[in-house]
């Protein structure tokens, strides 16, 4: 059971090795929230700002108890902006 | 006080440059840059008047910051009437051009008429003289600058010019200035060349003077810490640019691509901050080569690019192999995702052509994804566009146009009249992705609603910079809202709009508000000038700019009916991503809209309104 797991910008670095493009397919474990994966994939959680499910935005209460499940796209960013 | 109080006239028809005090009542109401040259328009000036007629007038204006200790103070802003859409334009830009004008002196130049043949104006502190430029008409922006500060032998000075788009009327040709800074948008650079004026230059140490220094310097201070400490302008927009949104709109399934066909963009990786970082196989390089600050800016998001020297837009032209400006993420997206092209080298050179001749790059790329959607159609064929084949994602093609209507040539010259123009040419004006004649930006209402109302209702015509709802309703700054409702957008949307006119008035940048609130610069502008500048009263000068435009742009023509966005948007659901199946619902935040702005059910400001506002 993979998900797609995304980060951008400074928190690239904490990519799997097999990832291109800013993207990589991992395990996922049961019952696993979305804090557990950025624990598991050891991106510091203070750099962690944006975090989207399917594009949809979670907030920092949410990423606790969101349950993610098979084929889910979660990907995060550090605090960014732009225009 | 920071103000010059002096307006340098310049009467292109008569060759004479006066001098006159600034009118420092409208100062204390209007503030500034923006809405201190937008009232001057206001009062002198004809709504009705065409805007590249020599009755039109066009005024650079500096804000009470500019050139001061406050940070981001390199702001400084074109106001006239806008060929592109007939209504008010006021067009922003940084570098350090802006700075030099209010060090000369000058809070305003206020350009009128026509000159018989090319000028440039070129300033010292408080002499000002028309110069002729004929040698001149005909250059790049580029060459024009280069040439202009090798004749004076002084490599302090600052230019600001126009290139060949100006010249030849593209209707949204920029105003470049320090190679490769722009008043870009609504077409300032085509007022400029119908003026047969082609340059400024200017140098200024006569400096700044301010109401109470020590306060300046503390609230200054205050800040610049803030700015350094937190993580959007300290880090993120210094490492990253604008750039790193690429992704986050695509992600979120907002991204305007190929015209608006979709919301998300499967190339959108390959021409994001990320693609720009990484090392190309040719050379060894990244095409990103550094970022780079505007004068007085501790948050330094530009970014500076190199086009891959073997790539087929460059390899034979020697010119274009050296670092500029760029890419930035509405034009990565207006040149890229609207037309479905990810080629990021492509990209940066139709950016660079941009910046050499002047162009608009959002207004460019847009118009090219609606003369592709108009082929596609089969509204135009090879016979219209010269031979060639637009399809969406063929490069070649892309470049083609880009080179085109830079030069005036062929169909490029329809391509420089706009999307709506040329949608309406060819029948299909429901192609065009504009409001009130402008190409809107990189955010498809569909995937964030107040985007939506933001575009439908700002004065310029379809913009970003008028109300960054993105900052909350996807970013998360300063507190995060739900892109997919509209409850609350009518509020967050004008609460944008006149922080956001205090913000351009004063003569620093939009971007510190990512981290500084209105708390933190009113003080800044208190300091600086004379009485007494809380927050509320920042806020109410922003309040009354905007009723101040809206009230030229209905004297001009526009009613509420203009309020509205392309049908692709309002009917048309978007196929993909979070926002599938959504619409933009803007006729669930307008109404709230006008209410909340004092003005009655088609759009007009009440009496009581302006009369509140002193109007």
């Amino acid at each position: 059971m993979t998900i797609t797991f995304k980060l951008y910008a400074g928190l690239s670095e904490h990519l799997p090795a097999h990832a291109r493009r800013n993207s990589a397919e991992i395990e996922l474990l049961p019952n696993e929230t979305v804090d557990q994966v950025i624990d598991r994939q050891q991106v510091p959680r203070e750099d962690v700002h944006l975090v989207l499910v399917n594009g949809n935005y979670l907030d920092e209460g949410q990423r606790a108890t969101h349950v993610l499940t098979k084929g889910d796209t979660l990907a995060i960013w550090p605090p960014v902006a732009g225009g | 006080m920071s103000w010059t109080g002096n307006v340098l006239r310049v009467d292109l028809s008569a060759g004479t440059c006066t001098t006159e005090p600034t009118n420092m009542e409208w100062a204390h109401d209007y503030m500034g840059q923006r809405g201190l040259a937008t009232k001057y328009l206001v009062e002198e000036t004809d709504p009705k008047v065409d805007p590249l007629s020599p009755d039109n007038k066009m005024i650079f204006a500096t804000g009470p910051l500019t050139s001061t200790i406050a940070p981001t103070s390199g702001r400084w802003s074109v106001v006239c009437k806008g060929p592109l859409t007939g209504a008010i334009a006021c067009s922003n830009s940084g570098g350090f051009f802006g700075a030099e004008l209010k060090n000369a002196g000058w809070d305003m130049v206020i350009f009128e008429g026509k000159s018989d043949s090319p000028v440039y104006l070129d300033i010292t502190n408080d002499q000002a003289e028309l110069k002729d430029a004929s040698d001149l008409w005909g250059k790049s922006v580029w060459e024009t600058e280069t040439t202009l500060r090798d004749r004076r032998g002084d490599p302090d000075v600052r230019v600001a010019s126009i290139g060949l788009a100006g010249e030849n009327a593209v209707l949204y040709a920029a105003i470049v200035n320090d190679l490769d800074r722009a008043a870009g948008r609504s077409g300032v650079g085509a007022v400029m060349g119908s003026k047969h004026l082609k340059a400024v230059v200017v140098r200024g140490t006569v400096g700044v003077k301010v109401a109470d220094p020590m306060a300046l310097m503390k609230s200054s201070n205050a800040a610049k810490e803030i700015l350094a400490e937190h993580a959007v302008t300290g880090t993120g927009l210094p490492t990253h640019g604008t750039q790193v949104l690429m992704n986050i709109i695509n992600e979120v399934g907002a991204l305007p691509t190929r015209n608006c066909q979709d919301v998300q963009f499967d190339g959108a990786h390959d021409i994001s901050a990320e693609a720009m970082a990484e090392v190309r196989e040719s050379d060894g390089q990244a095409n990103l080569v550094s970022n780079h600050a505007c004068f007085g800016c501790p948050i330094s998001c530009a970014r500076r690019s190199k086009i891959d020297p073997t790539h087929f837009t460059v390899k034979d032209k020697p010119e274009y192999q050296h670092v500029s400006g760029g890419l930035e993420y509405e034009a990565a997206w207006a040149l890229g995702a609207a037309n479905g092209v990810n080629d990021l080298e492509a990209l940066t050179y139709a950016n660079f052509v941009c910046n050499e001749q002047g162009l608009d790059p959002i207004s460019l790329g847009s118009t090219i994804g609606a003369a592709i959607d108009l082929y596609d159609s089969g509204a135009i064929t090879q016979e219209d566009t010269g031979g060639l084949a637009l399809e969406f994602g063929n490069t070649e093609s892309f470049v083609a146009m880009v080179e085109a209507t830079a030069r005036g040539e062929g169909f490029g010259k329809e391509i420089g009249q706009g999307s709506k123009r040329l949608c309406e040419k060819y029948g299909r004006p429901e192609l065009s992705m504009t409001v009130k004649g402008q190409e809107f930006p990189a955010y498809d209402p569909r995937g964030i609603q107040g985007m939506g109302l933001t575009y439908a209702t700002s004065n310029r015509g379809a913009c970003h910079l008028r109300s960054y709802t993105v900052s909350s309703e996807v970013l998360g700054l300063p507190e995060k809202t739900d892109p997919h409702v509209t409850e609350g957008k009518a509020g967050l949307v004008k609460a944008f709009q006149d922080l956001t006119a205090g913000v351009d008035s004063s003569g620093t940048c939009i971007f510190t508000t990512f981290a500084l609130s209105g708390d933190d610069i009113a003080p800044m502008v208190d300091a600086s000038c004379e009485g007494d500048w809380s927050v509320e009263r920042f806020v109410e000068v922003g309040e009354r700019i905007w009723n101040m435009e809206r009230q030229y742009n209905i004297d001009a023509g526009f009613t509420g009916a203009d309020d509205t966005l392309p049908e692709r948007l309002l009917k048309d659901a978007a196929k993909t991503g979070p926002a599938k199946g959504h619409v933009n619902r803007l006729d669930e935040m307008l109404p709230e809209y006008y209410e909340l702005r004092g003005w009655d059910t088609s759009g007009v400001p009440t009496r009581e309104t302006l009369s509140r506002l002193g109007l």
